[in-house]
């Protein structure tokens, strides 16, 4: 017997991160290090439970073992629950055969039995690629106040960037009349955030034919909101105005990093009101050495930094030694920066090791060919040799 | 073949020797001050205790035992919140007209002899919160075991001042490595064998040392039990090596805490294979402003720093302002130093708010200490 909830969460954890390349080949995209102490998860988990919901189902397909061992019982995020809780949910086998998810839509029709255990009046789909924080209360109780059917947050975008996003148009009250995947020309500037509440009774409705459409490719943002539209369903845009990013590709994640660096940071990690927890933190502090020079940083638990350090963001157990200079990087957990070696606009990836007077980027101002600059990349558990050089916009999967 | 430690019982004393640091005790036990920017006293041994494969801890207090209840919460940081057995807390307890608190050890452990006895262990461990050291307690048993002693103790043998030597037991301990006499708080400096409070020993003899002493109106496991049964039982030494330090002053606290910052030291401390728990804040990373200058520094989760940080170790939370100088200093949980205010050889307790364009300093040898929740 399980107790009824009002709000289920499902969060779609699947996905490969593809445009992250070297840092998503043995992790999923919500697995990938952030801030220091954080995996992109931490953001919608710990909204999850500072919005009063409880109950979460994790989506997981690719590359699942990190993200597994990472969210464990739930207890980091306060979701070891006896009723409720954090459950982790990989496709399954079935009497009439196994069936891999075939697109987020697909994914969350495979768990129906899942989120009817709890009887839920409603559904909260989330996704594990931005880094933001936010309230899932206040928009339930908009979508409740509205008699909507579906609520989609929906933050204003440059338009410029606009093409990149689902764009909404709405009506002054919030309610949703077209809907655009990627337009090429946007004529609004409203972006889908990815974060849809459903009245349960529809969700389930929808999915299950959008599962008798051989046609349909099985997504939200494709086949379901679309469909609902053309139903004259009740859908409303709910606007979010708080720092939001996307970071799934190397340039974004690089500035989501830096903007944690700013004297004022739209994004306020040390808000006691609304913490963002993370697991695994049993490291020592860290030590700043005798030689150290560190500025404009964030450095984390379990570090030895006797190095040069500005305008980067340092995971936990980093180790960056004497004479060594890292800036405005990001290095994941457990890297090393040996003595000598430059490390500059690079993200290192867990566990690398980059050798002596080894030099991995470049600032953009001494390269010529604007064109060639970009964030250089070394992926997980790779070993850059001594004196070995990785170019600026370079990613490096193999160690060299 | 390496004994199963979950027959080992691990029994904690919380408060012993916390006459010795009277300020960092004033409202906490020994075992619950803070240590190291993160820790608590109570996190190295229990730590070490869970590592080495034991499931079952008591912990004995004595007072002031709130600090240490909301430290331990449910054990599990210690991965000690267990089904059967796990971490179990023994607060004072008395009747009407029978006063609830013992005069030493082997009182303490008679308030809780059921719970030994029921535990069903066949060795226990017992220590005092006073080290900041990361036992490996199965070699400690193996060696127990294997030597056929009755009891085993853990020492250190080093060269001693008088402050050391008046606090503490001393082992004259013969070439076979069994102890022949004990020296209690004899202050005499030199180089000397210190009984380091820890001791290995059967349930049962334990449970029968405990129930005939107590019968006798004798309550020192120093006096009564080490010292007094020296020749009787075979007690050995086992010395230890390893990277500690002892809690026995101010002084020492202070030095304890800034060894830390030799890397070295650190590393044997907090191994990546026996890590030291305790109980998570879920703090941000620390973060060093634009124009800060910090060297020489064991810094913790969720500091903020804008000014300059020298041989000195913050604790999480702790904020510096700019233009701030903080030297030689031990800055506990969420203490506040202003702008353009200069600290140096000073402990502040927990949640300390120093404010700006002060200066607040000692003599070296002898740090400051500003209380809990103070406001300067």
């Amino acid at each position: 017997m399980y107790n009824k909830k009002e709000c289920v969460a499902m969060l779609l954890a699947g996905g490969q991160g593809s445009r992250l390349y070297a840092l998503t080949k043995k992790v999923a995209k919500p697995a990938v290090p952030y801030g220091g102490k954080y995996r992109i998860i931490d953001f919608p988990l710990s909204n999850c439970v500072n919005s009063g919901i409880d109950t979460v189902g994790v989506l997981t397909q690719y590359q699942p073992l990190v993200l597994n061992d990472y969210i464990g019982n739930g207890q980091a995020w306060n979701l070891d629950r006896i009723h409720g809780g954090v459950h982790i949910l990989p496709p399954y086998q079935t009497a009439s055969g196994a069936q891999w998810y075939e697109g987020t839509a697909n994914a969350i029709y495979q768990n129906l039995s899942f989120i009817e255990r709890y009887d839920p009046e409603y559904v909260i789909i989330l996704s594990g690629d931005h880094i933001y924080k936010m309230d899932y209360s206040d928009m339930l109780s908009f979508h409740k106040e509205k008699g909507a059917e579906c609520t989609i947050a929906v933050i204003d975008v440059p338009i410029h960037e606009a093409s990149r996003f689902g764009i909404m148009f709405a009506h002054e009250d919030g309610s949703v009349y077209d809907f655009v995947e990627k337009p090429k020309e946007p004529k609004s500037t409203l972006a889908s955030m990815g974060i849809y509440i459903f009245s349960y009774k529809t969700l389930k409705k929808y999915l299950t034919e959008n599962e008798q459409d051989e046609t349909a490719t099985k997504d939200f943002g494709k086949n379901i909101i679309p469909a609902l539209l053309e139903n004259g369903e009740k859908v409303f845009a709910y606007r979010f105005s708080g720092y939001w990013k996307d970071v799934g590709t190397i340039d974004s994640l690089w500035d989501a990093n830096m903007e944690l660096l700013a004297a004022n940071v739209d994004l306020d990690l040390y808000d006691t009101s609304w913490r963002i927890y993370s697991n695994n933190d049993t490291a020592a502090p860290h030590i700043i050495g005798k030689n150290a020079k560190i500025q404009s940083s964030m450095v984390t638990n379990g570090c030895y930094i006797d190095g040069e350090v500005e305008s980067s963001v340092i995971s936990g157990g980093v180790t960056i030694e004497e004479g060594a200079l890292v800036q405005y990087s990001v290095l994941f957990p457990g890297t090393v920066v040996k003595k000598g070696a430059v490390v500059e606009y690079a993200i290192v990836g867990e566990n690398s090791v980059i050798g002596e007077n080894a030099h991995v980027g470049a600032a953009p101002e001494t390269i010529e060919d604007k064109d060639a600059w970009g964030v250089a990349v070394v992926g997980q558990d790779i070993t850059v040799s001594d004196g070995a050089k990785v170019a600026p916009k370079q990613i490096i999967s193999e160690s060299i | 073949m390496s004994y199963n430690m979950t027959n080992v019982l691990g029994i904690l004393f919380a408060n012993a020797h916390e006459e010795s640091v009277p300020e960092l005790s004033a409202k906490r036990t020994m075992a619950s001050i803070p240590f190291g920017g993160r820790f608590r006293l109570v996190d190295f041994l229990l730590s070490g205790m869970s590592n080495s494969g034991m499931s079952k801890v008591g912990i004995i207090t004595r007072s002031n035992y709130q600090s240490l209840l909301d430290h331990i919460g449910s054990a599990r940081p210690w991965d000690l919140a267990r089904t059967d057995g796990g971490l179990m807390l023994f607060a004072p307890y008395g009747r009407d007209g029978e006063a609830g608190l013992f005069r030493g050890k082997l009182e303490a452990l008679y308030s809780c002899i059921g719970y030994i006895k029921k535990t069903g262990c066949e060795y226990a461990v017992l220590s005092d919160c006073d080290l900041v050291i990361n036992p490996d307690f199965s070699h400690l048993v193996e060696t127990h075991i294997s030597s056929g002693a009755d009891i085993t103790a853990v020492c250190h043998t080093d060269d001693y001042t008088v402050e050391q030597t008046a606090k503490s037991s001393c082992f004259k301990v013969g070439e076979s490595g069994r102890i022949e006499a004990v020296s209690i708080n004899r202050a005499m400096a030199g180089r000397r064998t210190m009984d380091l409070n820890i001791y290995v020993m059967k349930v049962s003899l334990l449970v029968s040392l405990v129930e005939d002493l107590v019968s006798l109106g004798k309550f020192s496991l120093s006096r009564d039990v080490m010292q007094g049964k020296v020749g009787e039982l075979d007690i050995r030494a086992y010395e230890f090596s390893g990277f500690f330090r002892r809690i026995c002053d101010l002084e020492s606290y202070y030095d304890a805490n800034m060894a830390l910052l030799d890397h070295d030291n650190l590393a044997m401390l907090v191994k990546s294979q026996r890590p030291v728990y305790t109980k998570d804040r879920a703090d941000a990373p620390a973060k060093y402003g634009f124009d800060c200058v910090v060297k020489n520094s064991l810094i913790a989760n969720g500091c903020v720093i804008e000014g300059v940080v020298e041989n000195s170790i913050l604790f999480r939370g702790v904020k510096v302002g700019k233009g701030t100088v903080v030297r030689n200093a031990i800055l506990m949980q969420d203490t506040v130093v202003g702008r353009n205010t200069s600290v140096a050889n000073v402990i502040t307790d927990k949640n300390v708010t120093i404010g700006d364009g002060l200066t607040i300093s000692s003599a070296e040898s002898c740090p400051l200490y500003i209380a809990k929740g103070r406001t300067l």
